[in-house]
């Protein structure tokens, strides 16, 4: 295997310049040969920009109460009888569209799991490098607490600090801070990974010699730690971010739809599917299948460009 | 080995305590407990009163203490909002939870492995290709909306199956509730254990597929085939064995968030378990049941993590054996 | 008499995404029954390579593209995966480099070797039982009874590559092939397992590839030697042929690196300049002309085929009597440093 790896090998003198370096790099490769992963890529394109473009592109804005009209409500959609043609996806019981409450639900969710994903980064990243790179005591403590919450899956966790906030805050200002709260109950429950991932890797790199090298010529540990040691583990980091974000973005669906996320008046893609559950069995099915089959196609296509991504970024598995 | 179990036991108290440290935390200091207690009416002197009843005035640690010791005894308080003893209402909802949850844990192991073993054996089927597809369908489609497709297909448009509730339960020896002997009760658990069962199923197919490919392409796989053993005796007696101490570990930890995952399935079909109740609890802010809930889930979950490393230690030898690192 | 392993115009190609790599590239040699055959090369030249295409198992996506391989006069590179399974452990035994990962860790080393014996014999449980531990006697493994029990991680490393030989040898196969099978131990276990490979190969009659980059070794063990360069045979010979008068400039270039006890210690060490080829880029003509210091025009072009030099054979031009003759000077030096140049001298440039 290990001859086979180093007969196979590309010589080392790679041309520079980044423009060819990308295309003629193993991950535009395997992006290239993979054409699941294009159309993830795609689809995860065009909904991210739906999602930011929809004031413009949006035919109702459903938020503006003076624009919807009750007297719209529970239209099915346009190919069905009894559809209206204003009404794309039908509406939902207080004549919203639906197909623009999508689109804007979407902006939230999108936001909340970006928001929460880079928050969990930051978090896991710095106490991944402190824990590997100050070691002792400090490490055992970091790393004991992640111990804990791994016990913890990321739902249970999420749910505690939002009762918590909803404890301390009270029921008016929490409605005006739900987002903050779901952002930092999401980003807490997943720092662990990368923590973890980050302290393996400055294990591993802190006792190469070429850190050593670095001590010796003087530099400081916090310039070694981000000008060698990190760029290390962008890689894994990455994966694990992509993975993350249809997590975050699945989680704040779920609590949306447990009654405990964003509250109905704005919105998300999970609240929208928790309005229309109430409505499934009288047959008004759009309301709640339609932001589902969104949901779902937006999980599953940032799920594919993750699974990519992981399987490109590590050859052993390929 | 032992000396690995007592080990293994302080850890699982360290962890417990902590818990219940952030418990603790929750209960005294969210909200304050008197006020949930007493009207608004109350005077300041009563009020003081309850307090110094509660204990609530003693020095912290002394009120830390008092709560791990009721805590081991099962006294929870009593719930702000149902204004019964957290215990009585936990040990109501426990069996139907756990009923749910192994359920879909058996369901998950026996349909997942195999599905991992054949999509570790032939990555290159299309059988396995279309296994992995519905993997990533499982792992992106969120529990919550498989519930609602399924009560959509199946209870909705094909009115086979009960969409909410336990259907009839028998009680046995008046501590557990059980819908399993039931004709009501095993339909309606249907749905919601798949629900609950498909993510843990992929995962340990995913699992069982990438350990799979792991060690068949160690040496020692490769030694066995250069002793000419046969594909059967490679596979599943030296493979899989292999790939064992990893999957009893993840389906052992698995088990654990597969219950408080059943938070979202309960809520979904109205199963009457404690996620349920811990859920009502959480939008209510009803502390004592909040914080008895998460005590209990990390008391489960340690004690699943416990059997767990015990079971490795039954199949790998390197660390029965003199207790040498793995 | 036939031999026991013939290899003819061998082939293995690795498909990639940069094309069709060469792995091996026309390689033929023969193992005589009970002989030794040490092959040697760089890293990379494709010895495990050549083992692993032998025995059947390349790995994913290499794959032997031409050629023939004989077992004791039978082709056996077209067999079926069942037939060839049959061969496998029974007929060919394999050793491989690291003793530590080629033991299963969670079964005992026993119900390891009783499972080999009782794959390839039709005999009763308690007989191949018996037959185990007779062989871990063999093996040299003290307490072989009560070891029987063991698991691998018991074992040192030394201990473990001797089970590793006798369950290579469970089954009394005719040819083993010993891929590195002391690289990666201690020097002072290394000496012990090649005597104990040695004395067991002879004592049972059984034909020995034994694939290093270790010419000492070679030079202890074997009976002759297959130089294989950038996945093409350079020389094969006796093995005291090759050591004491090495015909391609390359394995001569090999011999002159090897330090000496007995050299003079000031001495200069020769080395090869350069490094050889990767897969997808070998040089036109001879893979190794852009390091040999005989090169003359032709090297550049043609392929140089086997040529006879005395009792060994060389893909080297100087040992071709027809076709363009090198220039006289290289004639000259390639004589002077001992090589016995069989192509007509040519002109004076």
């Amino acid at each position: 295997m290990s001859e086979l790896t180093e007969m196979v090998e590309t010589p080392a003198d790679v041309p520079p310049g980044l423009a060819r370096r990308v295309i003629d790099s193993d991950l535009f490769y395997s992006f290239r040969r993979s054409p699941l992963t294009m159309v993830a890529a795609l689809v995860t394109v065009i909904l991210v920009l739906a999602a930011l473009l929809a004031p413009w592109i949006a035919p109702h804005d459903p938020f503006d109460p003076a624009k919807i009209s009750i007297m719209d409500s529970l239209y099915p959609p346009v190919w069905s009888d009894g559809g209206q043609s204003g009404f794309l996806l039908g509406t939902d019981n207080q004549g919203r569209d639906v197909f623009s409450t999508i689109l804007y639900g979407m902006r939230i969710s999108l936001a909340v799991g970006f928001a929460s994903v880079v928050l969990a980064l930051f978090i896991g990243v710095t106490l991944g490098l402190i824990a590997g790179y100050v070691g002792g005591a400090v490490d055992s403590i970091i790393m004991r607490v992640a111990d804990v919450q791994l016990t913890f899956p990321a739902i249970l966790t999420a749910l505690i600090i939002d009762g918590v906030a909803r404890g301390i805050a009270g029921p008016r200002a929490y409605e005006d801070i739900v987002f903050w709260v779901l952002v930092l109950s999401i980003g807490l429950s997943f720092w662990v990974q990368y923590a973890r991932t980050v302290r393996g890797s400055v294990l591993v790199e802190a006792n190469k010699e070429y850190v050593l090298a670095a001590r010796l010529i003087g530099l400081r540990p916090a310039t070694i730690m981000f000008r060698h040691v990190l760029p290390n583990v962008l890689g894994p980091v990455l994966v694990i971010a992509t993975i993350n974000l249809a997590l975050a973005i699945i989680t704040e669906a779920t609590l949306s739809f447990l009654g405990v996320g964003i509250p109905p008046t704005q919105p998300s893609l999970g609240t929208l599917i928790r309005i229309g559950d109430d409505f499934l069995f009288s047959g008004e099915w759009w309301i709640t299948i339609f932001p589902g089959a969104t949901l779902a196609l937006l999980a599953l296509a940032v799920n594919l460009l993750g699974d990519w991504l992981r399987d490109a970024l590590n050859p052993k598995l390929r | 080995m032992l000396a690995f179990a007592i080990r293994r036991l302080i850890q699982a108290i360290g962890v417990m305590l902590v818990v219940a440290m952030i418990s603790f935390v929750m209960f005294r200091f969210v909200g304050d407990p008197v006020s949930q207690l007493v009207g608004n009416d109350t005077p300041p002197a009563e009020r003081a009163q309850l307090r110094k009843e509660l204990g609530l005035d003693d020095p912290i640690y002394v009120q830390f203490a008092r709560f791990v010791d009721k805590a081991a005894h099962f006294d929870f308080g009593i719930s702000y909002q149902i204004k019964q003893p957290v215990s009585t209402l936990i040990a109501q909802r426990l069996p139907a939870t756990l009923e749910l949850s192994i359920v879909s844990a058996i369901l998950a192991l026996v349909v997942g492995m195999p599905m991992g073993v054949y999509t570790g054996l032939y990555p290159h089927s299309w059988l396995s290709r279309l296994f992995l597809a519905i993997s990533l369908a499982g792992i992106s489609l969120p529990t919550f909306l498989i519930g609602i497709l399924l009560i959509f297909i199946f209870s909705v448009n094909f009115g086979m199956l009960p969409s909410f509730g336990r259907g009839d339960v028998v009680s046995l020896g008046g501590y557990w509730t059980t819908g399993l002997l039931t004709r009501t009760g095993l339909q309606s658990i249907i749905l919601p254990s798949i629900t609950l069962g498909l993510f843990q199923m992929t995962l340990i197919m995913r699992l069982v597929r990438g350990e799979m490919l792991e060690v068949l392409r160690t040496d020692y796989i490769k030694f066995a085939r250069a002793r000419g053993l046969s594909r059967r005796a490679i596979n599943f007696g030296h493979a899989l064995k292999n790939t064992l101490v990893p999957v009893i570990t993840i389906t052992g930890l698995q088990l654990g968030s597969i219950i408080a995952f059943s938070i979202i399935t309960e809520t979904v079909f109205q199963w009457p378990g404690m996620g349920l109740l811990f859920l009502q609890a959480v939008q209510n802010v009803d502390i004592p049941i909040m914080a008895a809930y998460l005590l209990l889930i990390a008391f489960l979950f340690t004690l699943i993590n416990f059997i767990v490393d015990l079971l490795y230690v039954a199949v790998d030898p390197r660390i029965r054996i003199g207790g040498a690192k793995a | 008499m036939t031999a026991a392993l013939s290899v003819r115009n061998l082939r293995v190609e690795i498909p990639t995404r940069r094309g069709v790599l060469t792995a091996i590239d026309d390689l033929s040699f023969d193992i005589a029954p009970g002989e030794v055959l040490g092959v040697v090369g760089e890293s990379g030249a494709g010895k495990s390579i050549t083992g692993s295409a032998i025995i059947g198992l390349l790995d994913p996506p290499g794959r032997v593209a031409g050629g023939e391989i004989l077992l004791s006069g039978e082709r056996i590179d077209n067999l079926s995966p069942s037939a060839m399974r049959q061969i496998r452990g029974k007929r060919i035994g394999m050793i491989f480099q690291d003793p530590l990962t080629s033991l299963n860790p969670l079964y005992r080393i026993g119900d390891q070797l009783t499972e080999t014996i009782l794959t390839h014999e039709a005999i009763s449980a308690k007989a191949a039982a018996e037959k185990a531990e007779r062989l871990l006697v063999e093996v040299g493994i003290p307490a072989a009874g009560t070891r029987m029990s063991s698991y691998p991680h018991q074992f040192s490393g030394g201990m473990r590559q001797r089970v590793v030989i006798a369950l290579a040898l469970a089954a009394d196969p005719e040819l083993v092939i010993a891929d590195e099978p002391t690289t990666a131990l201690d020097v002072s276990v290394q000496a012990q397992i090649i005597a104990l490979i040695k004395r067991l190969c002879k004592d049972r009659g059984t034909s020995v590839m034994l694939i290093t980059h270790d010419m000492g070794v070679i030079a202890e063990t074997a009976d002759r030697v297959c130089v294989l360069y950038a996945g093409r045979l350079a020389e094969i010979g006796a093995v005291r042929d090759v050591v004491k008068r090495a015909q391609h400039p390359y394995t001569h270039g090999l011999m002159a690196a090897i330090p000496s006890l007995i050299d003079d210690p000031n001495e200069k060490l020769e080395q090869i300049p350069g490094s050889m080829p990767r897969l997808g880029a070998i040089p036109a003509g001879c893979a190794f002309n852009p390091r040999c210091t005989y090169r003359f025009g032709r090297c550049m072009r043609e392929r140089p085929g086997i040529y006879p030099v005395g009792a060994s054979d060389a893909s080297c031009f100087l040992h071709d009597a027809s076709g363009e003759a090198p220039p006289a000077a290289v004639v000259r030096n390639a004589i002077d440093a001992g090589i016995d140049v069989r192509a007509s001298e040519g002109a004076e440039p």
